[in-house]
C-alpha cells in the first residue's frame, strides 16, 4: 500500500496543479458573471506558447535552462491572457452568446497553435529538451510519512500554484476587490448602482482566467508532459477543470478538493498500467476512467447548482 | 389578411442573417490573409491553391462533396439542438460511436444480406448509436441538471476510449497495428453512381444523398410539425413552455437524441463512406466544425447545407496549401475565426444597420426636398417614392451647382 | 428656500421612444417632493439620469445652485444624492453589512467590524432596526428596503430618491416608511418620492411634479390640490379607479384547495396547511406581501410545483397529481406573474404564443402536422377581440409588443380557451391606466359569466376593487378569508402582517 501511495501521491499532485489553475481561472471569470467554456483553449494555448518559447530559448547556446522555463511560463500566461481578451470583448462588449464565443476560442486556440507549431517546428509536436527538475523541499521532506508523500521530488511550479490558490482565496473573500467581483456575478446592477464599473470587473475576471489557465497550461508542459502534442492537445483537461468548478460549487476550497480528486483520476489513467495493482484492467478503461468519474461526480453535484446567479448574462 | 397593423413609418433596412454570415466569412478570410503574410507567403496564391484544390476538376469536386457530407450532418445536428435551446458539442463522440458500430457491422454481418437491406441496417444502427450518445447527455441534463457542454465533452472522450478498445479487439488490421482493416467497398456507402460522375474510387458517397434528405426532413420537422413546435418552444423559453404544459425534460431528451442521431449518420458517412477505416486515438474534428457550419448557416437546415459545402471546400482545398509551404491548419484557423465573428455578429449587424440607416436618411432628405416636406415616404407608392427620391437627388445637385 | 436640485429641459431618447422630453424638476431643500406619473411615463428614467445611471441627451442639472455633470452613481454620491431603487439592488447571498459597504469598502482589505458598528449607529439613529450580520435572503422585504435606505445614509446622502417604495410593503410597513421619511426630513434631508399612488403623495409630500408620457405637465402644491385633480393631470382625462361591478351570482365550487403544503425554492415549506375554495361567479383575492407563499400556492395549483401534502380539486376532479396539460384541459386558465418569463415566448410570433397551450390538439396540429391556416385565423380573432396592437399583426414577435399589449395577448389567450377557473397573478403590474381598466373589465366579465376567478395582487387597492372575498396569506398560512364589504384596508393590513383579530 505504501509503495503504491508513494508513486501515486506525488504524481497526483502534479496532475492536480494544472487542473487547479484552470478551475481557479474559471472561478474568477464565472464569479464576475462571464461563463467561461474556453478554459480548454486557454490552457492549450498556454501549453503551446510555453513550449515554443522554451524550445527557442533552450536552443540558444549557453542560455540557462531554468531561466528559459521561467520565461516560457510568463509568455504562456500572457499569450493566454491575450486569447482570453477575445472572449472578454465578445462576452462583455459585444454581448455575444458566451457559450459560442467560448467554443470559438477553443477552436481558434487549437487551430492557431497547431498552425504556429507547424511553422515553427515543421511538425505538430514541440518537445522541450529539459522540463522542471524535481527536487526535495529542505527539512520538510525529512518528516516521516508526509515528507516523502508531499515534499519529496516536487516541482517548484507546484508551490507557485499553491501560492496562487492561497492568494486567490484571500483576494476573493477578504478584499474589496473580491467583494465587488463576487457581487458582479450575482447582481451586477447592484454593483453598478454602488458606483462600481461592472464591465471593468468582468474584464479583470476573464483576463485573470486567461492568466491562470495559461499558467496551468504551462505547468502541464514543464512538469509531466514535456511536450506540446497537436494531436491530443490537452485531452479535455480544461473541461475537467470546468467540471471541477461545478463539483467544487464555485468555492476555492471546494475546487481544491475536486481538482485533487480529478488529478487522482488522471494519475490512475496515465500511470495505472505501470502499477501492478491495476495490471488486469484494459488500458481503455483506465483512459476513460477520469471522464466517467467526472460524469458521475456531476450527476451528484449539479442538481443543487451554486452557480453565480448572473453568470452568462450580459450587462 | 386584415391584420391590425399600427400605421408605422417606413424604416431603414436591417442587416439580414445572410449578409452577417457573408461578413463573417470575409473577416475570416482576411484574417487568413494576415496569417499567410505573417509567415511570409503570398495570400492570393494561397487562396487560389485552396479553391483550385477543392474545385478545379471532377475528382476534386467529388472529394469536396465526400468531405462536406459529414460537415452537413454535423451542422444540421448542431442546428437542431441549438434551435431547441441545447448546445450539442458532443458531435465528435456521437460520430465515433456511430462509426464504430457501423464499422463492426460492416465487418461482421454475414455477406449474404442483400445490399438494400444491409444499407437499411447500418443506417438504423448509426441513428441508434449516435442517438444513444446524445440521449445520455439529454438525460443527464433533464434529470440531474448536468450542463450538456461538459457532459458532451466527457462523452466524446469516453467514445474515444471505446473506439480505442474496440478497434484492436474486433477489427484491427494486423499489418498496421493502429488502424482497422479496410471495409470492402461494397459494404461502404460508396456507390457506382458517384463513381460514374466523379471518377472511380471517389469519396463522394450515398451519405451525401442521405444528408440532403436529412436537411429536408429536419426542415419539415422544425417548421411544420407539432414536434418541432414543441421543441422550439422549449428552446426559446423553457419557462413559458413548462407553463403551457409542455414536458420540458422530455423535449430536452428527444432533442439531444435526434441531434445525436444526425451525428451518428455523420459517423456512418465518414467511416463507412468517405473513409473505410477507423484509426485508434483519433478524435474527428467534424463534431466541432459542425458548430461553425451551423452558426454560419444561421442555424437553419438549408444554411447548414450551404455552409457545410463551403467548409468542405476549405477542408479539401487546404491539402493543396502544402505545396506552397503553408500549414494546412490555416483552413481550421479560418474556420475558428469565422465562428468567432459569427458569435460576435452584433459587430456586423451594427455596421450594416448603421450604413443602411445613413443611406435611408439620405433618401429621406432627398424625398423631403422633392416634395417640399409636405409628404412623408410612407404616404406614396413604392414607384412614386423612387421617382421622387431621384428628383430630390437632382434638385440637390443643381442647388449645389447654383451655390 | 433654495433649490437643492434643479433639472431643466431634460431630454432622453431610447431607440424607438422619447422617455423624457423637456422635463423640468425643482426640489426645495427640506421638502418631500413627489414625482407623479403612470407606469412608463418616464419617472424612473429621469431619476436614473439624476443618479448617473443614464446620461441626458439634453438639459441642465443643478445641485444646490451649481451646474453639475453626473456621469456615474459615484458622482451622485459625491454630491450627496442617494437612490432607493424600486427593484432592490442587493446581493442575495451577501450580508447586510457587505451589501452596504459594497463600492465604498474603505480600503483594499476591508474592515467589516468597524463598518458594522457604523451601520448599527445609523440604524438606531433613524429607527431602522437592522442587524448588519444577517444575510439578505433571510430577511423580510421591508427590512431589505431599510437596508437600501441605510446604504444611502452610510454614504452620507442628504438628497434621497425613493423609487416606488411602497409597492412591496404592508399598509403598516407603509406607515412606518412614511414615518422614517418624516424623520429623515427632520434630520435635514430632502426627499424625492417617485410614485403613482395618490394617497401616499397626499399623506407625506409637500409638492408634486406631474409627468405624462415623457412630458412635463406641471407642479402642484399637494395640500391645495385634490386627489382627483392630480389623477386627471397624471392620466390626461378624468379617471375613476373604482371598478363597476354587479352583485355576485354564486355558482358551484370550482376550486377546492385542502390542507395544502408546498416547499419553496429553498426547500422549506412555503405554503403551510392552506385551504381555500373558489366558486363560480366570484372573484377571490389573495392579499399578502410579496414572498409570503403566493407564488408557491399558485404554482402548486397550476402544476408548476410539486405538492407535499393536501389536495387540489378542480371542477370536482382531483388534480393534485395531474400534469399541467391535463389541468389546462380541465379548465384552468393562468395569467402568470412574470409575463415575459412565463407568459410569452418573446422571440416567437404571436401565432406561436396564442396556440402554445393547444398546438397539439387536432384543431391546430392534425396528426402531428401544424394547421397554419387555422392557427393564423385563431390568432387574428384574439388580436381583434382583445385589441392587441402590434407592428406586424399576428406575425409580430411577442417581445416587440408593449407591456400592456403583451398582457392583453395573454389574457386573450387564456380567456378564449374558456376556462372554468382563471388565475390572475399581478395582472396589471407595470401597466398604464388604460390597460389596467381593460384588464379589470375582463376579469369582472369572467366572473359575471359564472366563472371562478382567483386574483393575486400586492396592490391592496386592486384586491379591494375587484374581489368579492379576500383571503389573506402570511408566511405561507391562510390568516383569514373575509367578505370585501365587511372589512377595510386596515384590518386586512394587520392580517397581512400575520395578526388575526381575536374573538371573532
Amino acid at each position: 500500500m505504501w509503495e503504491l501511495l508513494i508513486i501515486i501521491v506525488p504524481s497526483a499532485i502534479a496532475y492536480t496543479m494544472p487542473l487547479l489553475m484552470g478551475a481557479l481561472g474559471g472561478l474568477y471569470s464565472e464569479r464576475s458573471g462571464v461563463t467561461n467554456l474556453c478554459i480548454e483553449g486557454l490552457m492549450l494555448f498556454g501549453c503551446f506558447a510555453s513550449a515554443a518559447t522554451i524550445v527557442k530559448l533552450q536552443a540558444i547556446p549557453g542560455f540557462s535552462f531554468n531561466l528559459a522555463i521561467v520565461i516560457g511560463i510568463v509568455v504562456a500566461m500572457l499569450a493566454s491572457t491575450l486569447l482570453a481578451a477575445l472572449h472578454a470583448i465578445a462576452s462583455i462588449n459585444l454581448k455575444a452568446d458566451q457559450t459560442i464565443s467560448g467554443t470559438a476560442i477553443n477552436m481558434l486556440s487549437s487551430a492557431l497553435s497547431l498552425f504556429l507549431a507547424q511553422t515553427i517546428t515543421g511538425s505538430g509536436n514541440i518537445t522541450v529538451v529539459r522540463a522542471v527538475i524535481r527536487s526535495d523541499v529542505p527539512i520538510l521532506s525529512k518528516i516521516p510519512v508526509i515528507g516523502p508523500l508531499f515534499f519529496s521530488e516536487t516541482y517548484w511550479t507546484t508551490w507557485i500554484c499553491i501560492a496562487v490558490w492561497v492568494i486567490s482565496y484571500f483576494l476573493l473573500y477578504k478584499t474589496s476587490f473580491g467583494l465587488r467581483l463576487r457581487a458582479c456575478g450575482e447582481h451586477p446592477s447592484a454593483v453598478a448602482s454602488a458606483g462600481v464599473n461592472v464591465h471593468k470587473m468582468r474584464y479583470i475576471g476573464v483576463l485573470t482566467s486567461g492568466f491562470l489557465s495559461g499558467l496551468g497550461g504551462a505547468c502541464i508542459l514543464v512538469t509531466y508532459a514535456g511536450e506540446y502534442n497537436a494531436g491530443s492537445g490537452i485531452n479535455g483537461l480544461g473541461f475537467l477543470a470546468i467540471a471541477a468548478l461545478i463539483f467544487g460549487q464555485w468555492k476555492p476550497l471546494g475546487i481544491l478538493g475536486s481538482t485533487a480528486f480529478f488529478g487522482l483520476c488522471m494519475t490512475i489513467a496515465n500511470i495505472g498500467r505501470i502499477l501492478p495493482a491495476f495490471s488486469g484492467i484494459p488500458m481503455a478503461v483506465l483512459g476513460a476512467f477520469p471522464y466517467i468519474a467526472t460524469l458521475i461526480a456531476l450527476v451528484f453535484s449539479s442538481k443543487k447548482s451554486a452557480a453565480p446567479l448572473a453568470s452568462g448574462q450580459p450587462f | 389578411m386584415k391584420d391590425k397593423v399600427l400605421n408605422k413609418p417606413l424604416e431603414a433596412r436591417k442587416a439580414s442573417p445572410l449578409l452577417v454570415s457573408i461578413s463573417a466569412v470575409i473577416m475570416g478570410m482576411l484574417a487568413g490573409c494576415l496569417l499567410i503574410m505573417l509567415i511570409g507567403k503570398d495570400p492570393i496564391n494561397g487562396y487560389k491553391n485552396l479553391f483550385m484544390g477543392a474545385l478545379s476538376n471532377k475528382r476534386k469536386i467529388g472529394a469536396t462533396i465526400g468531405l462536406s457530407t459529414q460537415l452537413i450532418f454535423a451542422g444540421l445536428s448542431f442546428s437542431f439542438a441549438y434551435k431547441t435551446g441545447l448546445f450539442n458539442i458532443g458531435g465528435s463522440g456521437q460520430m465515433l460511436i456511430g462509426g464504430i458500430i457501423c464499422s463492426l457491422l460492416a465487418h461482421k454481418l454475414p455477406l449474404g444480406i442483400p445490399r438494400p437491406i444491409y444499407l437499411v441496417i447500418i443506417i438504423l444502427a448509426a441513428i441508434l448509436a449516435g442517438g444513444l450518445w446524445g440521449f445520455i447527455s439529454g438525460y443527464l441534463k433533464a434529470k440531474f441538471n448536468v450542463h450538456e457542454v461538459v457532459s458532451c465533452i466527457m462523452l466524446n472522450w469516453i467514445a474515444y476510449w471505446v473506439c480505442y478498445d474496440f478497434i484492436p479487439r474486433f477489427i484491427i488490421d494486423p499489418s498496421i497495428a493502429v488502424k482497422s482493416a479496410p471495409i470492402a467497398t461494397e459494404r461502404t456507402l460508396r456507390s457506382g453512381i458517384f463513381g460514374a460522375i466523379f471518377g472511380k474510387s471517389t469519396t463522394a458517397n450515398l451519405g451525401f444523398l442521405l444528408a440532403i434528405i436529412a436537411v429536408i426532413l429536419i426542415w419539415f420537422i422544425l417548421n411544420k410539425t407539432t414536434l418541432g413546435f414543441n421543441l422550439k418552444a422549449v428552446g426559446a423559453n423553457k419557462y413559458c413552455a413548462e407553463y403551457a404544459g409542455i414536458k420540458v425534460n422530455r423535449s430536452i431528451i428527444i432533442s439531444m437524441a435526434i441531434s445525436g442521431a444526425l451525428c451518428g449518420l455523420a459517423g456512418l458517412s465518414y467511416y463507412c463512406g468517405y473513409s473505410n477505416i477507423m484509426e485508434m486515438g483519433k478524435m474527428p474534428s467534424e463534431g466541432f466544425d459542425g458548430i461553425a457550419v451551423s452558426l454560419l448557416g444561421n442555424s437553419t437546415p438549408l444554411g447548414s447545407l450551404i455552409a457545410g459545402l463551403f467548409f468542405g471546400i476549405l477542408k479539401n482545398g487546404k491539402l493543396s496549401l502544402v505545396t506552397l509551404g503553408i500549414p494546412t491548419e490555416l483552413a481550421d484557423t479560418i474556420i475558428a475565426i469565422i465562428i468567432y465573428f459569427a458569435a460576435t455578429n452584433v459587430l456586423f449587424r451594427n455596421f450594416w444597420d448603421g450604413l443602411f440607416k445613413k443611406s435611408f436618411e439620405k433618401k429621406e432628405a432627398y424625398f423631403a426636398l422633392a416634395v417640399n416636406g409636405e409628404k412623408t415616404m410612407d404616404q406614396v407608392s413604392a414607384e412614386e417614392r423612387k421617382e421622387l427620391i431621384k428628383k430630390g437627388k437632382e434638385l440637390s445637385k443643381t442647388s449645389k451647382e447654383v451655390k | 428656500m433654495s433649490h437643492v436640485i434643479e433639472m431643466i429641459g431634460i431630454r432622453k431618447e431610447f431607440p424607438g421612444i422619447v422617455a423624457n422630453d423637456n422635463i423640468t424638476l425643482q426640489v426645495e431643500e427640506g421638502e418631500i417632493h413627489a414625482i407623479l406619473g403612470e407606469n412608463g411615463a418616464g419617472k424612473s428614467t429621469l431619476m436614473s439620469i439624476l443618479f448617473g445611471l443614464y446620461h441626458a441627451d439634453k438639459g441642465v442639472i443643478k445641485v444646490r445652485g451649481k451646474e453639475v455633470n453626473i456621469k456615474s452613481p459615484n458622482d451622485a454620491f459625491d454630491l450627496g444624492i442617494g437612490m432607493v431603487h424600486q427593484h432592490f439592488q442587493l446581493v442575495h447571498n451577501f450580508t447586510v453589512a457587505e451589501n452596504i459597504i459594497l463600492g465604498k469598502e474603505g480600503g483594499f482589505v476591508y474592515d467589516i467590524k468597524t463598518a458594522s458598528k457604523k451601520i448599527k449607529e445609523i440604524s438606531e439613529r433613524y429607527g431602522l432596526a437592522i442587524e448588519p450580520d444577517m444575510v439578505i435572503e433571510d430577511i423580510t422585504v421591508g427590512m431589505q428596503q431599510r437596508v437600501e435606505i441605510l446604504k444611502m445614509l452610510f454614504r452620507d446622502a442628504d438628497i434621497l430618491i425613493f423609487d416606488e417604495p411602497t409597492g412591496v410593503l404592508t399598509p403598516q410597513e407603509i406607515k412606518e416608511l412614511m414615518q422614517i421619511m418624516k424623520n429623515l426630513i427632520k434630520e435635514g434631508k430632502s426627499i424625492i418620492l417617485i410614485t403613482h399612488k395618490l394617497d401616499e403623495i397626499k399623506e407625506v409630500a409637500d409638492r408634486c411634479t406631474v409627468i405624462r408620457r415623457g412630458k412635463y405637465i406641471g407642479v402642484v402644491d399637494v395640500k391645495s390640490t385634490s386627489v382627483d385633480e392630480m389623477a386627471a393631470m397624471m392620466v390626461g382625462r378624468p379617471v375613476s379607479f373604482k371598478v363597476e361591478k354587479k352583485p355576485a351570482v354564486l355558482k358551484d365550487t370550482v376550486l377546492e384547495v385542502t390542507n395544502l403544503s408546498v416547499k419553496n425554492a429553498k426547500g422549506v415549506l412555503g405554503v403551510k396547511d392552506f385551504s381555500l375554495s373558489v366558486r363560480g361567479g366570484e372573484i377571490v383575492g389573495i392579499a399578502g406581501v410579496d414572498g409570503n407563499g403566493q407564488s408557491e400556492l399558485i404554482e402548486a395549483i397550476t402544476g408548476l410545483r410539486k405538492i407535499e401534502s393536501g389536495s387540489v380539486i378542480l371542477c370536482g376532479k382531483d388534480i393534485t397529481n395531474m400534469s399541467i396539460q391535463e389541468r389546462n384541459e380541465l379548465g384552468l386558465g393562468h395569467i402568470p406573474e412574470d409575463r415575459q418569463k412565463r407568459g410569452l415566448v418573446l422571440s416567437a410570433p404571436l401565432t406561436t404564443n396564442m396556440v402554445i397551450k393547444e398546438f397539439y390538439k387536432p384543431r391546430f396540429g392534425k396528426k402531428g402536422i401544424l394547421q397554419t391556416k387555422e392557427i393564423n385565423e385563431y390568432t387574428q380573432g384574439i388580436i381583434e377581440k382583445f385589441d392587441v396592437r402590434s407592428g406586424e399583426g399576428k406575425d409580430s414577435l411577442a417581445g416587440k409588443l408593449s407591456g400592456g399589449n403583451q398582457q392583453k395577448a395573454i389574457i386573450g389567450r387564456e380567456v378564449t380557451a374558456n376556462p372554468e377557473l382563471l388565475i390572475a397573478v399581478q395582472p396589471t403590474r407595470g401597466l398604464d391606466v388604460g390597460a389596467i381598466e381593460f384588464i379589470h373589465k375582463q376579469l369582472v366579465e369572467q366572473r359575471d359569466k359564472g366563472k371562478a376567478v382567483l386574483l393575486v395582487s400586492f396592490e391592496l387597492d386592486e384586491i379591494f376593487n375587484l374581489s368579492d372575498r379576500i383571503a389573506v396569506i402570511n408566511a405561507g398560512r391562510l390568516i383569514d378569508i373575509v367578505n370585501t364589504k365587511d372589512t377595510d384596508v386596515n384590518s386586512v393590513g394587520l392580517m397581512m402582517a400575520g395578526i388575526k383579530k381575536e374573538g371573532e
